[in-house]
């Protein structure tokens, strides 16, 4: 069970900038544990961010993510009140989703 | 010949050109002290302190019915009232009258998670950090601390064991020992010093006591944890190669009385954010 992110929107002028901050082991499948064995790899490979439905914000993550990442981006529109949905999925097929309200 | 002399000229202009980089004053950046760069660093990653990931999840602990009692830690006396969250953390640690004992946050959390949740205080203590119950108390110090973050610390010093443990802690804080013959002392007992690059506040007066004990919990980037001051304590034992002390031992509160004290009239900024 996957922990919730923190998600900040805020409408400036025209365009809306939105912080999230990911709450994710992101192990990159290179480092032992105390007995020596290899931690198997555990990332997210997709993430994206929908306003109104439509995709504002779509990347391909990898293992060289750090642990609990923060993302930042800005896009063209956005009006206090509307909502901004954030998703990812990771290698394990582990979903998440959560939204925020624009202020 | 055309062609030749047309190089000759375009070698004289790159050179041209590189004199012009010379002569220019050095970019800023490349001056900056390593406080500077550090204290840069934090602000950038400001924003996104994943500390916040646990204060969420804390609040939730708080307030969620757990444990063989079934019961949540909003009855849970920090020293400001059964469930009274706000401002606990600046005031702690202190004495309590139904343990007898002056607390820490933590050896106070384990009190309530044994009393009123049916936890075993001591199978919390011996859990390493990071596993198990030890994870909860991480999230619950983000919390609980959060909840004064810009208060100023007034731990207290009324009661007569809460004396007494100002003075253990400062004789603890004062002890050398171990094989590389260390005190907490050595490194953080004067101004201006610091261990490899990283500036060690001075923990005996102000403003170094508050910068130091004030800034725990945080969040460790290089473990990707949250550490509390427990966590932080058990370490800097581990540097001094001393045996490492008892999770919520009266020794390690006893420190906390001692920094805590010191600290008082400074602002906590608990959960911070450290390399």
């Amino acid at each position: 069970m996957s922990d919730p992110m923190r998600i900040r929107a805020q409408a400036q002028g025209d365009k809306t900038t939105v912080r999230v901050l990911v709450s994710h082991e992101m192990e990159s499948g290179q480092r032992r544990d105390a007995a020596g064995k290899l931690v198997p790899a555990w990332f997210i490979q997709n993430i994206n961010a929908t306003w109104n439905g439509k995709t504002v914000m779509s990347a391909q993550w990898g293992t060289a993510v750090s642990k609990n990442p923060f993302v930042q981006f800005a896009f063209k529109g956005g009006k206090a009140g509307e909502k901004v949905v954030v998703s990812w999925v990771d290698n394990r097929g582990d979903k998440r989703s959560d939204e925020a309200v624009i202020s | 010949m055309k062609r030749t002399r047309s190089s000759g000229l375009i070698l004289l202009a790159a050179l041209a050109t590189m004199a012009a980089v010379a002569t220019l004053p050095m970019p800023a950046s490349a001056q900056k002290t390593t406080a500077e760069g550090i204290a840069e660093y934090r602000a950038m990653l400001a924003d996104g302190n994943p500390a916040e990931l646990y204060e969420a999840k804390g609040e939730g602990l708080w307030k969620e019915a757990r444990g063989p009692k079934k019961a949540s830690l909003e009855k849970c006396d920090l020293g400001k009232g059964p469930g009274v969250v706000k401002g606990a953390f600046v005031e702690l640690p202190r004495y309590f009258a139904d343990t007898n004992r002056v607390q820490d946050l933590e050896s106070r959390l384990l009190t309530c998670m044994e009393q009123q949740q049916g936890f075993s205080a001591a199978e919390i203590a011996k859990t390493p950090f990071g596993a198990g119950e030890q994870k909860t108390i991480e999230s619950l110090v983000a919390y609980i601390s959060a909840e004064s973050r810009d208060m100023k610390f007034n731990v207290p010093q009324a009661h007569a064991q809460e004396k007494l443990m100002y003075e253990v802690g400062k004789k603890v804080f004062y002890l050398r020992g171990g094989p590389y013959d260390f005190s907490c002392a050595s490194c953080h007992g004067a101004d201006d010093k610091r261990v490899r690059l990283q500036d060690l506040p001075n923990l005996t007066k102000q403003p170094g006591a508050a910068v130091g004990f004030g800034s725990w919990p945080a969040y460790r980037v290089s473990s990707g944890d949250l550490w509390s001051m427990q966590r932080r304590l058990n370490d800097c034992y581990r540097q001094q190669r001393f045996p490492f002390p008892g999770y919520a031992s009266d020794a390690t509160i006893a420190l906390g009385v001692f920094m805590g004290v010191n600290a008082r009239g400074g602002q906590s900024i608990a959960p911070a954010l450290k390399r």
